[in-house]
């Protein structure tokens, strides 16, 4: 939650761009730092919610859904992108599937040292299987989502949005 | 128990118009049998997470049956998506597991829990409304039309004798044959 006088990266916010966005599917596996997005999104007719045991498979079927024809958001938080590894490589990456992965960042610090290995070695990790990455830590950055949506319909692949903050309910 | 090769003969004479996802062991003799070469998908790249992007192309196209050809090895990287599936639970999703009890394309080791676990006990548990277990083929024979006329998820569990051979390769890629099949299904009546 942001303190008094912080912007805050707001759930209602998110859910609206990816409204914007067109998504129609929201893969993920849940956790505690998306937990009041994953709330909004239960709630909203308007999207299709596949919650899946562990983040490989979100990736997979993600990328079933978006050979059917359809445009899935995958939502998985920093540790689960480590465990999705093969499936991001031989589907999202090898397919060239334009794919839009939010990952929610536990242990995230924009402005301290970060002590939480999940973010620490995040945005190493993300480069490393050659993805391109987007910042959201708050409201401001929000349409960065839109970007990434973009950027993997023009270049055919997976771009990854790191959100950088404990998403709050709090307009 | 049967030979995988056969139970893949039956499967496609019942096959019908349906997407045939095919991964390791099937993925190279299926092409072989294969009727409707334009709607199947041979599944590479992430091995036990066939039956995961099975699941989501079911959600995408649910006026389209999804028949995913699994492999035990295979579905035991990937046990949780038993409870996924069963969790979204698409009527139009049949998952076939060859259970052969070794790892065929990587020189025929066994797999954990060999002829111990019960596929269809863990389908069962986990939810899948219907689960089936043949030893032979005249009883896959028999049941395959019920089979595909009901709606899932069904888990179907074929025994089939273990093979050590390593089957030739390359197998297919997905990447290899995924325009074809985009454009194909593309060009199929769009679904809400």
């Amino acid at each position: 939650m942001a303190r008094s006088g912080e912007i805050a990266l707001t759930a209602s916010k998110i859910l609206t761009e990816l409204k914007k966005c067109g998504f129609d599917y929201v893969v993920t596996v849940p956790d505690d730092d998306s937990r009041r997005l994953y709330r909004l999104i239960e709630s909203r007719p308007e999207f299709k919610l596949v919650s899946a045991c562990r983040e490989g498979e979100v990736i997979a079927i993600a990328a079933g859904l978006i050979l059917g024809g359809k445009s899935p958001v995958v939502l998985i938080q920093n540790t689960g992108f480590y465990e999705s590894g093969d499936s991001l490589r031989g589907l999202a990456i090898d397919l060239k599937l334009p794919m839009v992965i939010l990952i929610s960042c536990r242990g995230w610090k924009s402005n301290a040292p970060m002590t939480d290995s999940a973010s620490i070695y995040i945005r190493q990790a993300i480069e490393a299987w050659g993805i391109h990455h987007h910042l959201v830590e708050d409201d401001r950055h929000i349409d960065r989502i839109s970007l990434a949506l973009d950027e993997a319909k023009k270049a055919q692949k997976p771009v990854a949005v790191l959100l950088g903050c404990d998403i709050s309910d709090d307009e | 128990m049967m030979n995988d090769f056969e139970a893949l003969k039956v499967i496609s004479r019942f096959r019908g118009d349906a997407i045939v996802m095919a991964t390791m062991t099937a993925n190279f003799e299926w092409p072989q049998v294969s009727t409707n070469p334009n709607l199947d998908l041979m599944f590479t790249g992430a091995m036990g997470k066939a039956s995961s992007m099975g699941l989501g192309l079911a959600l995408a196209r649910p006026a389209k049956q999804v028949i995913v050809l699994d492999g035990d090895g295979s579905l035991l990287m990937n046990l949780g998506a038993l409870v996924t599936i069963a969790h979204m639970a698409p009527p139009n999703l049949i998952h076939f597991v060859f259970e052969n009890s070794v790892y065929r394309t990587s020189g025929g080791q066994p797999v954990p829990g060999a002829r111990k676990v019960s596929y269809t006990g863990l389908a069962k548990s986990a939810g899948y409304p219907h689960v089936y277990e043949f030893g032979d083929l005249a009883a896959l024979e028999k049941n395959v039309p019920k089979i595909m006329s009901q709606a899932g998820p069904t888990l179907v569990c074929l025994k089939t004798e273990p093979v050590t051979e390593r089957p030739p390769y390359p197998l297919t890629t997905t990447a290899s044959i995924l325009a074809r099949f985009q454009t194909v299904l593309g060009k199929l009546k769009p679904e809400v």
